[in-house]
């Protein structure tokens, strides 16, 4: 593939920058993730050189790179932007038709973004300043339990109590948590507190209605969160292939529909 | 929705007169306290100022104090010394800067050549915005051993009945004596018909300059408009507001004449509501720019719009004024008047800003803006941060709620899966 016929996006992330080439139909072609780190730029560099190995095809092929994520305004090799809010929805509607409610769960903020019959965004929220419902909140939880957050899901299933972890602050939960160690409470039983405590500041947020699209690294790699979702909200939770890449897919389509109406890149 | 107009060629002209202005102001409340050549006393930014500009009183508004503070950003260098001295990071972070400040004897003032807030003979507040101000004011009263007088308000008002009024005119007549007793003067009829009708034309010229907003494309945004209310909130009842509010006028409505907007280019138009992030302005600002989005009006601008002021009827007038703010009212008439707002400005969407330690400045804890959004059809944005407390904003996120609502505005649908 010489010609640019493709286009890629990068989903700049607070933990993992995540990247996605299309072709010109719209086809995924690769995805890669790499650990964000410090340096932000220099992530995105990686994640895109990983891409093009990976679907085998040369910078040149690649049309036009677009950015998102809380690092969109730091990725040099981007010639156009859209919010995590805009691209999550974006990605979300390649799987699924509105309207639905996409649920994403980051590393660092979780967002419920409200999308019409029509694929028009119609309001979002977002969590508040506190990692609560987020992946650090995970992560906080992961060294309380003496535990590191890959581990979490497979400690989790051994869980036998149901438990509540109350607090909104992600360090007052650490200390419940200390608390409930403390009075005996098994490992397994606190990691699924854990997540349950993520779907509740989650659901706290925003009504969920419609078909429910979970995307992000959380709802990729934990899918307790995903079950206990569908239980909280009693329906089913559509977690599309490629959920944590799911904002880079967006952005990549975004790049596309630019280039196929010849739209301004905002805030480029 | 995209449309061209001519670009503002430079920043609003009369922004050089309100620094003299406003300096001159702060010289003088200074050098009467410094001085003793008349009396000094500090006032709330909506109370009853009227009483005391008949008094001859240079006046204060230590609200306006606290909004340099939040502007420069000195706010969370200071606060902290009011959190160990027992007041709470979650009450109004004006009073903790302004109380911090004093603490520290730190204050923007001193580029005004002020080495601090002007000290007062006398504190004169109303509680028909919060009950914080009264609690403020008194912590000054134990520091200098002077009066503090004002008025117990009304809060979440429907209506404004006649009951109402009658109440609060009790307690403005209650005042009098204290008020005359510092001052050494008595209150004269004709000399509060004059404050009051000074009052009610500076009203009625900031309530024309923020009508250039409505123009499409804007000609004057959220973000000038909290700079140049300045006079409003310090001078209300003086001819040195009229005068400054007739050279604003004079420049908005050339602009609106020429179809002039205050940023290049106009796509979207927002209501503001809720306080402004102080010490985030130029920076929200430039990003609203960026987007090519207008705040073309604001709840804060407009609480210092007072219609029912009469000079007529002085102290009867000063109550309706009063009971009439939206800080003071209830959700219904708080909808209404978002609503009308709405149409009024013809704004594509309404940012509420939930300011941390300002609740009674923070709609969106009752469910109204979700009730706006299915009345009107208008899209809308809850976006948290501070008033004055940085530690309560983050710019991240704030930008990618705002950037995202834009994004939203910009609509792009309907987006079928492309690669079907």
């Amino acid at each position: 593939m010489t010609r640019a016929s493709c286009f890629a996006g990068i989903d700049s992330g607070s933990w993992n920058t995540k990247a996605a080439l299309v072709d010109e139909q719209g086809r995924l072609l690769a995805t890669a993730v790499v650990r964000t780190g410090a340096d932000v730029p220099g992530a995105a560099e990686r994640a895109f050189g990983e891409l093009l190995g990976r679907a085998g095809v040369d910078r040149a092929a690649v049309a036009s790179i677009w950015a998102t994520g809380f690092g969109r305004h730091a990725v040099p090799l981007a010639t156009g932007v859209r919010t995590e809010l805009d691209s999550h929805a974006r990605g979300a509607l390649q799987f699924v038709p509105g309207p639905l409610t996409v649920i994403d769960i980051g590393g660092q903020d979780a967002k419920i973004i409200l999308v019409d019959a029509l694929g028009r965004r119609v309001g979002h929220k977002m969590n508040r300043k506190c990692a609560s419902g987020t992946g650090s909140f995970l992560e906080e939880m992961a060294l309380r339990l003496d535990s590191r957050i890959a581990e979490m899901p497979a400690l989790a299933s051994g869980f036998g109590e149901e438990l509540d972890l109350g607090s909104f602050c992600t360090v007052f939960s650490g200390t419940e948590v200390l608390g409930l160690i403390r009075q005996g409470k098994r490992p397994a039983d606190l990691a699924r507190a854990a997540y349950r405590s993520v779907v509740k500041r989650v659901l706290e947020m925003e009504r969920v209605e419609g078909t429910v699209v979970a995307t992000g690294g959380v709802v990729a790699h934990h899918p307790m969160v995903v079950e206990l979702l569908e239980v909280a909200i009693g329906a089913r939770v559509t977690v599309p292939a490629h959920a944590q890449e799911i904002g880079a897919l967006g952005v990549a389509i975004a790049a596309l529909e630019a280039a196929r109406s010849h739209a301004p890149a905002d805030g480029a | 929705m995209a449309s061209t107009p001519r670009a503002a060629e430079a920043p609003l002209a009369s922004g050089a007169r309100l620094k003299e202005v406003m300096g001159a102001h702060f010289a003088g409340v200074d050098r009467a306290a410094r001085e003793r050549s008349a009396p000094v006393a500090w006032c709330t930014s909506v109370g009853p100022v009227e009483l005391l500009r008949a008094l001859g009183y240079q006046v204060f508004f230590p609200e306006n104090h606290g909004a340099l503070l939040g502007a420069t950003r000195m706010a969370n260098e200071v606060m902290g010394r009011a959190h160990a001295l027992g007041y709470s990071p979650d009450i109004c972070s004006y009073l903790t800067s302004d109380i911090g400040s004093y603490l520290q004897g730190k204050t923007p003032l001193q580029r005004h050549g002020l080495s601090g807030a002007p000290r007062a003979d006398l504190l004169l507040y109303s509680t028909n915005q919060c009950r914080e101000v009264r609690d403020w004011f008194e912590f000054y009263g134990r520091e200098w051993n002077v009066p503090v007088v004002g008025v117990t308000s009304f809060r979440d008002v429907g209506e404004v009945e006649p009951h109402h009024v009658d109440a609060i005119v009790r307690q403005l007549e209650g005042l009098v004596p204290t008020l005359e007793s510092v001052a050494g003067r008595r209150l004269e009829g004709p000399r509060l018909e004059e404050a009051v009708a000074l009052s009610r034309t500076s009203s009625d010229l900031w309530k024309s300059c923020l009508r250039a907003g409505a123009a499409r494309p804007a000609a004057l945004t959220f973000f000038d408009g909290t700079i140049h209310m300045g006079p409003a909130v310090v001078l209300r009842g003086t001819q040195e507001a009229c005068d400054y509010y007739r050279l604003l006028e004079a420049e908005l409505q050339a602009r609106v004449r020429a179809g002039a907007g205050a940023l290049p280019r106009e796509r979207f138009r927002i209501y503001w509501d809720g306080m402004p992030v102080w010490g985030r302005l130029r920076d929200l600002g430039a990003l609203f720019a960026r987007l090519e989005t207008s705040v073309v009006a604001s709840t804060y601008c407009n609480s210092w719009v007072f219609d029912a002021l009469d000079p007529r009827d002085p102290l009867r007038s000063m109550a309706q004024a009063s009971l009439e703010l939206f800080i003071a009212r209830a959700e219904g008439p708080k909808h209404r008047y978002l609503e009308s707002m709405v149409r009024e400005f013809s704004v594509d969407g309404v940012l509420f800003h939930d300011s941390r330690t300002c609740p009674n400045n923070s709609n969106a804890r009752f469910g109204l803006p979700q009730r706006l959004r299915r009345a009107t059809g208008t899209p809308v944005l809850v976006i948290d941060g501070d008033l004055n407390d940085l530690r309560c904003f983050s710019d991240e996120q704030a930008h990618t709620n705002i950037e995202g609502f834009v994004e939203q505005l910009e609509g792009a649908g309907p987006r079928a899966p492309v690669s079907a």
